[in-house]
C-alpha cells in the first residue's frame, strides 16, 4: 500500500499511531509489516488454505459472529464442513505461516470490531483469483465484518479510473450501471436510448480471449483505446504474436507505445488536463477532472472519436461533451448515479448508488448486514495452487507488482522525472538466494522462465524471503511480463502475474 | 452550546472548542501565526501569535489558547506588537529571507508577518546561512530561509508517517534534518512533498515550480490525479496553460489535502514533445500523419465492412481505465449500440 497506494497508507499508518491493529499477510517483508501487529509472510498463492486455517480456528473455537452468520448469510454449513478440513496444522504447512501464528491472527481478529480486509492484485492476479476473493469475503462475513463502516471487503483499484471503466460497463456481460446484457429489460431499455434495436444479448469476449482470437482470426477488428498490452500484458513474447496477427488495430493514444507499434491506423488523443470528465475512484466516489490546456496539435478527446466513428456508421449521438455525457445519459440509464450530476460534484465527490438528486451518496454497502442478492452466501472453497510452481528445472518463484516510483508501462511517468530516481527494473531476492547462487547486489543476473528470459540488476533484500523473487512491469528491459505466466482465472480471466517458476543465472 | 469571548472589545459567540487563533481567525481578525497549521493543530513553537488575555499573566500563544467564558482578549496592544516584532525580527536576522527572487514571494507567512509589524530591514545582524540541498529529485531545501517553526517535521511524522524529518542539534545549532541529517536525496524520504505544502516560508521549494511564475500571477484549478484508484484531489497551480505547481486540496475528500510523489509531481508528461498529435495511417509497414477525416473514414469502412463480412462479434475493444468514464461510456456504446457486440472490456481484470 505504501507503494501502490501510498496516500491510503497515510491514513492506514496514522491510525495505527492511534492504537488501531495491524495484521499483514504478504509474502514480501514490505514496509507494512514492519509496522505490523502480526505479520504472516505467506507462501505466494497459499492464500486460500491461509484463510480457510483461520476461519478452521473461528469455527472450532467458537470465536465467529454467530448472530451475524444466522442473520444474514447462508450456506454456513457448507462452508463448515470444508474449512474444517484446514486444520491449522494443514493451512502451516501449505502457507508456511506457523500454527501459532495462524490462532493468534484469528484469536485477534475475533477480539476486534469492525475489521477491514484491504487487497490489492495480490489477491486476484492468481488462477484462483475468483476464489480468494470469495474466501476474503468468507472470513468477512463468518466475523461479522460487513455492513459497518471501517469494515467489509475492499479492494483497493489500482488506476484512477478502473472502477470508472467497469461502471460504465467496459465489461463483456453488463450495460452501464451493471445491468446484464442478457437482460431483455436492460436491452430494451439501452435499444431505446440508443436507437438500435438489434443490440446483442451474447456475453462478449474477455481481453484474453479477444487476443487469442486475433491469431484465430475470430476477432478481425480490434480497438485498444489507452492500453499499452504489449508491455501490460502475461507472457511478452506471445502477447506481440498476437497483436502482429491482428487483421486489422485501431489505437487510440496519446503517445506511441509498444503496442501502437502494431497498429494499423492511430488516433491521438487528448490527456488528463485537456479535457473535462469523471474519474470514479476505489471508494466508488465520482469526481471531476478538468480542462486546463488545449490539446496539441489535433488531438482530440477519446469521447469525440468514437462519437464520429458512430456517426460514419450511420448513427448521429446528440451528447457533444462530457457534461452532456454524463448528465444526459450516464446518470439517466444507470439507477445508482441517477443523482449523480455535473452541479453536485463540484467540489468533493459523490460515492454511488447515489438513486436520487437528493440523495448524500453511500459511504459504504451491505448496511445492516442486507446484501444485494439478500442474504450473504458463504462459499466451501478449497484451495489450489499456482499453475506453475518452482521445480528443479526452475526453482524460484516469481511474484510481481508496482513500485512507488513508477506507474505501469512508464508511458507517462518516463517523462516526469522520475527515471532520475528509479532508473532500471531490479530482481529483488533474498539475501540466502544470493549467497547460494553468488550474486552481489547490483549485478547484472539472467531471470529466466519457461516463456522468456530478461536481464536484469539483482537487488539483494530483506523484504524478499529465500524461494522468492519479485519484479514489476515499469521498464521495457527487464519487464517481469517477459516471464510471467498466461494462464487465467477460469471464470474472471485474470491472469497468474502473482506466481510462476523461474531460475536466476550469473550473466558470464 | 453558545461561548462568548471579547477580543479587541468586540463581542464574538461561537460554538464548541477552539483556540483563540481559530476564534479570531473565523472572525477575520489578523493574527500572525507560522508554526500553527490547521492540519496540524497548536505547536505553540514560534510565540508569533502572541495576544494579551485579561487576567492572565504574561502573553497567550493564541494558537494554543482556550478562552474561558467570556474573556478579554486583546491583540493588538503595544505589549503584543513589541514582542511579534522581536520574534519577527530574530527569526529574519536567523538565514536568508530574501524575497527579491523567493520562489513563495507574496504566499509567505513570515512576509505577511513583517508586512503586518512593518519590518523592513531586520532589526539584528543577519547570521550566514548554511548551504542549500539541492539532492532530492524534486524538493529543494534552503536551510537559510528555515525558521524552525516544525511543521514539516510534524507533518512528515503525523500526517503521511514517512517519518524521515525531525530536528537536530540544539540550541543555536537546531535545524532539520533528514534521517540522521544526511542529505535529502541520499535519505529515505520518498519525496511525497507533503513538507514543502505546509511550509509557511520558502525553505521548502518544488524543483518544478522554480522559476516558472510568481505566486500572484498562478490561478487554481482543482481536479482529480490521474495515477492510482485513490482518486487524491489536486490543486493546479497555473500560469496560463502551464501547471506551475500541485498541492492537495485541503479538506478535501478523500486526500485531505496529502498527495504521494507521482501525485504532486508526476504532471508533466502532458507537456511531452513525444505526444502523438495527428492521426497516424499504416502504409507499407509505414506510419503517416492523416487528417481525421481520412483516417476517421478508413476506420469506420473497415468496421463496416467486417461487420458484413463476417458479423459484429468478430470486432472487439479494450477500453482504458486511465481515462474518463464519458470515455469509456462513449466506447462501449459504440461497441453495443452501433457496432451490435459485447466484445468489449478493459484491464479490470488484469
Amino acid at each position: 500500500m505504501t507503494e501502490a497506494h501510498p496516500v491510503a497508507s497515510y491514513f492506514l499508518k496514522r491510525a495505527l499511531k492511534k492504537g488501531a491493529k495491524l495484521i499483514v499477510v504478504d509474502p514480501r517483508n514490505q514496509p507494512l509489516a514492519t509496522r505490523a501487529d502480526l505479520f504472516a509472510q505467506i507462501k505466494v498463492g497459499s492464500d486460500i488454505a491461509f484463510l480457510n486455517g483461520l476461519m478452521n480456528v473461528l469455527i472450532t473455537e467458537d470465536l465467529y459472529d454467530k448472530k451475524f452468520v444466522e442473520e444474514n448469510c447462508e450456506d454456513f454449513e457448507a462452508l463448515k464442513s470444508k474449512v474444517l478440513e484446514y486444520s491449522p496444522e494443514k493451512a502451516a504447512e501449505i502457507s508456511g505461516v506457523p500454527i501459532e501464528l495462524i490462532k493468534e491472527i484469528a484469536h485477534t481478529l475475533a477480539s476486534i470490531k469492525p475489521a477491514m480486509a484491504c487487497y490489492t492484485l495480490g489477491i486476484t492476479e492468481h488462477t484462483c483469483g475468483k476464489n480468494n476473493v470469495m474466501s476474503v469475503a468468507n472470513l468477512q462475513m463468518l466475523l461479522g465484518n460487513m455492513g459497518l463502516e471501517s469494515a467489509g471487503v475492499n479492494p483497493l483499484r489500482g488506476q484512477n479510473n478502473v472502477q470508472g471503466a467497469c461502471d460504465m460497463a467496459a465489461l463483456p456481460n453488463v450495460y452501464p450501471g451493471y445491468q446484464a446484457v442478457t437482460s431483455k429489460e436492460s436491452k430494451e431499455k439501452f435499444a431505446k436510448a440508443w436507437g438500435n434495436p438489434n443490440l446483442s444479448e451474447k456475453v462478449g469476449l474477455t481481453i484474453p480471449d479477444m487476443m487469442a482470437g486475433l491469431v484465430t482470426k475470430k476477432v478481425r477488428g480490434f480497438y485498444i483505446f489507452g492500453e499499452n498490452l504489449a508491455n501490460s500484458e502475461p507472457n511478452i513474447a506471445h502477447v506481440e504474436k498476437e497483436l502482429a496477427s491482428a487483421e486489422f488495430l485501431v489505437c487510440n493514444e496519446i503517445f506511441p507505445t509498444e503496442t501502437t507499434r502494431f497498429a494499423h491506423v492511430v488516433f491521438p488523443s487528448t490527456a488528463w488536463g485537456e479535457d473535462d470528465g469523471t474519474f470514479t475512484n476505489s471508494e466508488r466516489r465520482v469526481n471531476r477532472v478538468r480542462k486546463i490546456k488545449e490539446a496539441p496539435g489535433m488531438a482530440k478527446p477519446d469521447w469525440w472519436i468514437f462519437k464520429e466513428i458512430a456517426k460514419r456508421m450511420g448513427y448521429d449521438w446528440e451528447s457533444n461533451s462530457a457534461q452532456e455525457i454524463w448528465d444526459n445519459e450516464v446518470s439517466v440509464l444507470a439507477p445508482a448515479y441517477g443523482g449523480i450530476k455535473y452541479s453536485r460534484i463540484e467540489k468533493d465527490g459523490l460515492q454511488w448508488p447515489c438513486p436520487t438528486v437528493d440523495h448524500p451518496g453511500t459511504k459504504f454497502l451491505h448496511k445492516e448486514g442486507k446484501f444485494s442478492r439478500g442474504k450473504g452466501l458463504f462459499k466451501a472453497i478449497d484451495w489450489t495452487p499456482p499453475a506453475e510452481v518452482a521445480d528443479n528445472e526452475y526453482p524460484l518463484m516469481l511474484s510481481t507488482g508496482r513500485r512507488l516510483f513508477h506507474y505501469h508501462t512508464r508511458t507517462q511517468t518516463s517523462r516526469v522525472g522520475l527515471d532520475q530516481i528509479l532508473s532500471e527494473e531490479t530482481a529483488d531476492i533474498s539475501f540466502a538466494d544470493a549467497e547460494h547462487l553468488g550474486i552481489e547486489n547490483g549485478e547484472y543476473v539472467m531471470v529466466s522462465s519457461r516463456r522468456g528470459s530478461v536481464k536484469v540488476k539483482a537487488r539483494v533484500t530483506e523484504q524478499i524471503p529465500p524461494g522468492l523473487v519479485w519484479m514489476a512491469f515499469h521498464f521495457r528491459e527487464g519487464n517481469a511480463n517477459w516471464l510471467t505466466n498466461n494462464v487465467f482465472d477460469p471464470e474472471t480471466k485474470t491472469a497468474e502475474y502473482k506466481a510462476c517458476a523461474v531460475k536466476i543465472e550469473k550473466v558470464k | 452550546m453558545t461561548k462568548t469571548v471579547f477580543i479587541d472589545g468586540k463581542k464574538i459567540e461561537y460554538e464548541g472548542n477552539k483556540t483563540l487563533l481559530e476564534i479570531a481567525r473565523e472572525n477575520n481578525i489578523y493574527i500572525p501565526s507560522l508554526c500553527y497549521h490547521p492540519k496540524l493543530g497548536p505547536a505553540s513553537m514560534c510565540r508569533v501569535c502572541v495576544v494579551e488575555v485579561e487576567g492572565m499573566r504574561g502573553l497567550q500563544p493564541s494558537c494554543a489558547t482556550i478562552p474561558a467564558e467570556g474573556a478579554k482578549v486583546l491583540t493588538n496592544t503595544e505589549r503584543v506588537i513589541e514582542a511579534r516584532k522581536t520574534v519577527v525580527n530574530l527569526l529574519l536576522s536567523n538565514g536568508n529571507h530574501n524575497c527579491l527572487s523567493c520562489e513563495v514571494n507574496g504566499d509567505c507567512e513570515l512576509q505577511d508577518a513583517a508586512y503586518h509589524l512593518g519590518i523592513e530591514i531586520p532589526a539584528f545582524l543577519i547570521e550566514q546561512p548554511e548551504e542549500r540541498d539541492e539532492s532530492g529529485v524534486f524538493i529543494l531545501r534552503d536551510p537559510g530561509k528555515c525558521i524552525k517553526c516544525g511543521r514539516c517535521i510534524e507533518g512528515c511524522n503525523r500526517l503521511v508517517v514517512n517519518e524521515v524529518l525531525d530536528f537536530g542539534y540544539r540550541g543555536g545549532e537546531i535545524k532539520v534534518i533528514c534521517d540522521n541529517d544526511i542529505p535529502m536525496g541520499e535519505s529515505t524520504c520518498v519525496q511525497c512533498g507533503e513538507c514543502v505544502q505546509l511550509c509557511p516560508v520558502g525553505a521548502l521549494i518544488d524543483k518544478k515550480a522554480i522559476g516558472k511564475a510568481r505566486t500572484w500571477e498562478t490561478h487554481t484549478v482543482r481536479t482529480t490525479c490521474p495515477y492510482c484508484g485513490v482518486g487524491c484531489q489536486l490543486e493546479l497551480h497555473m500560469k496560463e496553460d502551464q501547471i506551475v505547481r500541485v498541492t492537495g486540496v485541503e479538506d478535501a475528500q478523500p486526500n485531505q489535502g496529502h498527495l504521494c510523489v507521482k501525485g504532486r509531481y508526476g504532471y508533466d508528461f502532458i507537456y511531452s514533445g513525444d505526444r502523438l498529435t495527428t492521426p497516424l495511417i499504416k502504409e507499407n509497414g509505414v506510419f503517416r500523419e492523416a487528417s481525421w477525416n481520412e483516417a476517421l473514414d478508413l476506420v469506420a469502412g473497415k468496421f463496416k465492412q467486417i461487420i458484413q463480412e463476417s458479423g459484429p462479434d468478430t470486432l472487439a475493444g479494450v477500453s482504458c481505465a486511465r481515462s474518463s468514464n464519458e470515455d469509456s461510456y462513449n466506447m462501449q456504446k459504440l461497441f453495443r449500440g452501433v457496432f451490435g457486440t459485447n466484445n468489449i472490456d478493459h484491464c479490470a481484470r488484469t
